[in-house]
């Protein structure tokens, strides 16, 4: 099986996340069914919803790609939709948490971010209001639709902003468990929702501690941090570099800002380098929250993956296998590092 | 030139009238508004920066709804069901704290603080240190839209509280105040007001010379709103609508309020050049003397 096989799983069957479901341990990452995170996040938002009389939807006509018909008609009151204006959108879901209302703006990831970043930083951040940011379909989820569909951008220019929390979920239970957590925090939250699916990586009973990383494997050779849709590829480049004899730590960072630096200085000081790997600009993002931390502490060698320039035409799969993010490329960047 | 310090702040402490005669809430809310003046005056004089042309435009708006309008008092400013003003023009964010002092919101003592490295009183306000602001504004074209989104959750909520929004002229060119208006006759937000401070000036230029506006009655309609056009200074008008909308069941209200930018300082007043520019002390002087002549029961004539 190729890495573009696995990436594109057409023949694997995508089911909804069902948090009973037997996995078998033994089973490579890569052959788990692969699930769209939006579901799961429909899901958590009604339940939410049911729970909390205060949360509600906010979208930009972004009803159908975020999933949302079916929360529509639960909650038809609930489902604010201003239409193809996202600086209002933002406004809107600023002034509703003014009136005590828990607002989760769902709308494509570039779109949000970019059209209304002034609002993110000004009504939001700054103005501190409890808004929860729920950037769907990111990085390259558009992946043919071309780079003014691509969202690559948003993790580097939100983490300039001061008072958000950006959290990179990398399947479903973690999609649904930082939205249950930042449903409950008062404050300004930022939360990618992948729709290239994704297999399960963590277990149905995991709990999302902000700004804490998680050891899925542990190794002393070299670390691999990953986060979003490329953190299942880091795990299974774990697997290939384990089969000679390399000794791969892999940390699943899904809150870039705040960042957990003990975890990235222990691995610093515990491995030879580091190797990050995400779908997002290979500026600014995690990779740039990851090297600052390690060359202000501890310095030792980085390799940055991400994405490096407007990308061409291609799915995003094929897009993060060119940029050398397929399971063996990020084994081989790890491979390079510590050669 | 001095710097502000303590003696500079000589405003009185003004507080919301109980239910009085209409002509003796106007001397009030008048004489408020000359306090405010003259402390604002002050304020920009000797901090040396501030947006004075664009205060004295709004300050008799500022004063009518702080005085006899809103909902909300210092000892209501945390009550989920307090009336909200949200200044989109937060560049005239000394006439708003003046006023904020003037009413109580905040000790009168701390307008010597304006500006001042680390103070509370930023040149743009801050909801997190000030309590009685709702919005951090500045940049422009935000306030509408969150304005929007409270009269949105007030309706949610079943709530009669209100929601003005006080937004300049110039400020109208932003695209996103219109996005938020379609947004708000969609929405049939009949509790939301939009206050556009007509002055007809911009940072350097009239707005007709800039990118024009009119016809804005027209053009408010047009978005779904009940249009009204008030005399911005006179309060008696100001009172009137502000206190009487909705003027149509399920329509927003956009009420022009047509004002002069540095109102009423003879050599201010409808003045471009004074949209950032500080009074020197000969004109402090000569502005303070123009509001203490001006007759106490009569209004800021």
């Amino acid at each position: 099986m190729t890495d573009t096989d696995v990436e594109q799983g057409g023949t694997i069957p995508l089911e909804p996340p069902a948090a009973s479901r037997e996995r078998a341990p033994q089973q490579s990452i890569s052959e788990r069914p692969r699930f769209d995170c939006r579901n799961a996040y429909v899901e958590t938002l009604a339940e939410l919803a049911h729970e909390n009389h205060r949360i509600v939807g906010v979208v930009n006509d972004s009803v159908g790609s975020s999933k949302l018909d079916a929360f529509k008609r639960a909650f038809p009151d609930r489902l604010i939709n201003v239409g193809i204006a996202e600086q209002d959108m933002v406004g809107v879901a600023a002034g509703l948490a003014n009136g005590g209302r828990i607002a989760f703006v769902s709308a494509a990831s570039c779109f949000l971010t970019a059209r209304a970043l002034e609002q993110i930083k000004a009504d939001v951040a700054y103005s501190n209001r409890n808004v929860k940011l729920c950037g769907m379909s990111p990085g390259m989820a558009y992946g043919e639709l071309g780079p003014t569909h691509h969202s690559i951008e948003d993790i580097a220019w939100l983490r300039a902003i001061d008072n958000i929390t950006i959290v990179v979920p990398a399947d479903p239970i973690e999609t649904a468990a930082a939205m249950r957590w930042a449903a409950e925090i008062e404050g300004p939250v930022f939360i990618r929702v992948s729709r290239m699916s994704v297999p399960e990586v963590y277990p149905a009973d995991y709990t999302f501690v902000p700004g804490k990383a998680v050891t899925l494997r542990d190794g002393d050779d070299v670390t691999l941090i990953s986060n979003g849709t490329v953190l299942w590829r880091a795990l299974v480049a774990a697997e290939q570099l384990e089969d000679e004899g390399i000794s791969a730590r892999v940390i699943s960072m899904p809150t870039v800002k705040p960042l957990d630096s003990e975890a990235v200085l222990q691995a610093a000081q515990e491995t030879r380098g580091i190797v990050t790997a995400e779908e997002a600009t290979a500026a600014g993002a995690l990779g740039g929250a990851v090297a600052e931390t390690v060359v202000q502490n501890h310095p030792v060698k980085i390799k940055i993956l991400g994405v490096p320039e407007f990308a061409p035409t291609g799915s995003a799969g094929f897009l993060l296998d060119r940029y050398g993010m397929s399971p063996s490329g990020i084994a081989e960047a790890a491979r390079a590092l510590i050669r | 030139m001095t710097a502000l310090a303590p003696e500079h702040v000589t405003m009185p402490v003004f507080h919301r009238l109980p239910h009085v005669h209409r002509d003796e809430q106007i001397a009030y809310i008048a004489e408020a508004a000359r306090q405010i003046r003259i402390q604002d005056l002050k304020l920009v004089h000797y901090a040396g920066a501030g947006h004075i042309g664009g205060d004295l435009s709004a300050i008799d708006i500022l004063a009518t709804l702080y005085g006899a309008v809103l909902n909300v008092s210092p000892e209501t400013v945390d009550d989920p069901e307090r009336d909200r003003f949200i200044l989109s023009k937060g560049h005239i964010a000394g006439g708003l704290y003046t006023t904020l002092a003037a009413f109580g919101f905040l000790p009168v003592d701390e307008l010597a603080t304006f500006l001042k490295p680390l103070s509370r009183l930023n040149g743009h306000p801050n909801r997190n240190y000030v309590r009685g602001i709702e919005a951090n504004t500045g940049p422009l074209g935000h306030g509408l839209p969150i304005a929007v989104g409270h009269a949105l959750s007030a309706k949610l909520d079943v709530s009669r509280r209100r929601t003005y929004v006080l937004v300049g002229d110039g400020e109208l060119q932003e695209g996103s105040n219109w996005e938020a208006m379609m947004a708000a006759s969609h929405y049939e937000l009949d509790r939301l007001t939009v206050i556009a401070d007509r002055n007809r000036l911009q940072q350097g230029a009239t707005v007709r010379e800039t990118n024009d506006l009119e016809p804005l009655d027209q053009k408010a309609t047009a978005f779904g709103f009940a249009a009204v056009e008030v005399n911005g200074h006179d309060h008696g008008e100001l009172l009137d609508v502000l206190s009487s909308v909705p003027f149509r069941p399920g329509k927003p209200t956009f009420v022009i309020a047509h004002t002069h930018k540095g109102h009423p300082i003879s050599f201010m007043s409808n003045n471009a050049a004074w949209h950032h520019k500080v009074p020197s002390a000969e004109q402090l002087e000569l502005a303070l003397d123009e509001l203490t002549a001006v007759d106490r029961s009569g209004g800021a004539a």
